[in-house]
């Protein structure tokens, strides 16, 4: 249940709480534990793009793969031909993923596509852009874009050891910039807005309110701050291709934090990345390395993925509103 | 000049004229009862004169501004409120924040909208229920939201889609004085209602719809003694009891 709640400043406390203790966790964790809680940040970040559209708009995106292969391949194209900063390359994906999303949002409000003709649309604008990329030389196709590793780190270049702390502090920043900005956009009047056309678009128009207009917005803020993830994803794994960046296995890893944790409530996305990017390494580890009595699902591919979605499934049975969602509610009263 | 003027104004649905070149004025102030048998085109015209349904022909002139054409939410904020039959509330939202939203529509300052929402809750005697979610209301506390959500807008002229049905005679009275209230602060009221008592005491001037036609417009007592109006309602009992 969402509402559009009152006290920024609290929320923002709890942030900046929150970015402080996660602040310490490359100092004590390393190696794999570490890349995993990286990709934790990397889920969070987009499921909070994802949340802004999909939950506090309510227009349910099935392709917002497209603004993180915009905001990847951007920065990737930049850096690899013309040796530009991933950062400038970050700003351009994202003003390219919020121009993106404002015309494809607003032709799909333009003819009323609404529910499940909405979302498939957005899949099918993912789709496009996944075609169309791979038939581009320039982008070298299907092969992908692989970043090229610099001889020692850099800021500049974001780009830094293995070992180095900073890639889960640049992370880290970036998620934290991402929630403030969702924070302070749904305690605000334009936030307001948004959520008032989710709940009932005729009854906002008839209070003044352009409904279009703050759809379309609300789709191209969170195209942008998907984009954002996308370079930092590249930045991370060095590298990136159309399936990766366009497909629609991205599209679901994008909306699954938001779905899990709760759509439309501020916390949820980064509460179901929290649970999801484990769940996923644990049911993956179980059929890689199983102890003794589950000797026979020894390398038996699938099975985790089989487990990971019957835990899902379980999850929103039981907890509905997601669990974040779901529990905040309970607690409410 | 009118606050209100609706010239030659027509609408048809696949061949069907919903409303047939309807022409009326309300002025400031005034209280007009829009009344007809089901399916006259009482809503319709709502919708044509709030922007919510394009017009075939004619003209809706406001404030001595031409309007047709304008969308929903631009007739809002130039001054008319409007409330629905079927109750429209941002479920999900607490009752302040309801009201806050329209306020806001044309103050650039939250904290100045939420005042203004607040006083009007009050006035609506909302204001215990401010942090209920809207959708947990019942009825008539419910309809009181939608009128303080078009009240918010601080509007010249108020569009009231059956405020008074589903009361209780207890609840309704209280609601009838806040609308002579509203309408002694200049505000125009066209309202319209099922509740015959209700609106022939409340309204200064009745406006018969029938067929999508204005069939006839006067005070109330002219209307009520009008054979045309009285064939009207009759054929609509007639109907009602052969079916």
């Amino acid at each position: 249940m969402s509402t559009v709640l009152r006290d920024a400043r609290g929320q923002l406390l709890v942030l900046a709480g929150l970015a402080a203790l996660l602040a310490t966790v490359p100092f004590w964790l390393e190696g794999s534990a570490r890349t995993v809680m990286i990709r934790i940040i990397i889920s969070a970040g987009v499921g909070v793009g994802w949340n802004v559209m999909g939950g506090f708009a309510g227009q349910f995106s099935f392709g917002h793969a497209a603004y993180f292969g915009i905001g990847a391949y951007s920065s990737a194209y930049l850096l690899v031909d013309h040796g530009i900063s991933p950062w400038i390359g970050m700003a351009v994906g994202a003003v390219l993923a919020a121009a993106f999303g404002a015309l494809t949002g607003w032709l799909s409000f333009r003819y009323r596509l609404r529910g499940a003709y909405f979302a498939l649309a957005t899949f099918a604008f993912a789709e496009m852009l996944r075609l169309v990329v791979q038939g581009q030389e320039w982008l070298n196709g299907t092969q992908g874009l692989q970043v090229p590793v610099l001889a020692e780190s850099s800021w500049w270049m974001l780009q830094f050891s293995t070992t180095s702390p900073n890639y889960f502090l640049v992370g880290l920043g970036l998620l934290v910039v991402l929630q403030a900005i969702t924070i302070l956009l749904f305690h605000g009047r334009r936030g307001m807005f948004i959520v008032a056309v989710r709940e009932d678009e005729e009854g906002a128009e008839a209070s003044g309110v352009d409904a279009t207009a703050h759809k379309v917005m609300a789709v191209a803020v969170s195209g942008a701050m998907t984009a954002v993830m996308g370079t930092f994803f590249v930045q991370v794994f060095f590298f990136i291709d159309p399936a990766l960046a366009f497909g629609p296995a991205e599209s679901v890893a994008i909306l699954l934090p938001a779905v899990v944790g709760g759509t439309g409530t501020l916390w949820g996305p980064i509460v179901g990345a929290a649970i999801l990017i484990p769940l996923g390494e644990w049911t993956s580890k179980i059929v890689r390395d199983p102890p003794p009595f589950l000797d026979f699902v020894a390398g038996r591919s699938g099975i985790d993925l089989m487990v990971f979605a019957t835990l899902l499934i379980l999850i929103l049975l039981f907890l509905p509103k997601g669990v974040y969602g779901s529990l905040a509610e309970r607690f409410r009263r | 000049m009118s606050l209100l003027e609706v010239t030659h104004l027509s609408k048809s649905f696949s061949g069907l004229r919903a409303v047939d070149d309807v022409d009326f004025q309300v002025e400031a102030g005034e209280i007009v009862g829009l009344i007809g048998p089901n399916g006259a085109g009482k809503t319709t015209l709502f919708n044509l004169v709030a922007g919510r349904i394009p017009v075939d022909t004619g003209r809706v002139v406001f404030d001595g501004e031409d309007i047709t054409g304008w969308t929903p939410h631009a007739i809002a904020r130039r001054g008319i409120g409007r409330t629905f039959q079927l109750m429209r509330p941002f479920a999900s939202m607490t009752v302040r924040d309801n009201v806050t939203v329209a306020a806001a529509s044309s103050s650039p300052r939250l904290e100045t909208a939420r005042e203004l929402a607040d006083a009007v809750l009050d006035r609506v005697a909302l204001a215990g229920m401010a942090d209920e979610f809207a959708g947990a209301l019942p009825t008539a506390a419910r309809k009181r939201l939608e009128l303080a959500r078009a009240l918010a807008l601080d509007p010249q002229l108020l569009l009231l889609d059956e405020v008074l049905s589903g009361l209780t005679p207890a609840e309704r009275e209280p609601l009838l004085e806040l609308l002579v209230e509203i309408a002694d602060e200049g505000r125009a009221l066209l309202l319209v209602e099922h509740v015959m008592a209700a609106v022939m005491r409340l309204s200064q001037r009745i406006l018969v719809l029938h067929h999508g036609q204005l069939l006839a417009a006067g005070t109330p007592d002219e209307v009520t003694s009008d054979p045309d109006v009285i064939e009207a309602y009759l054929g609509e009992e007639e109907q009602l009891a052969g079916s």
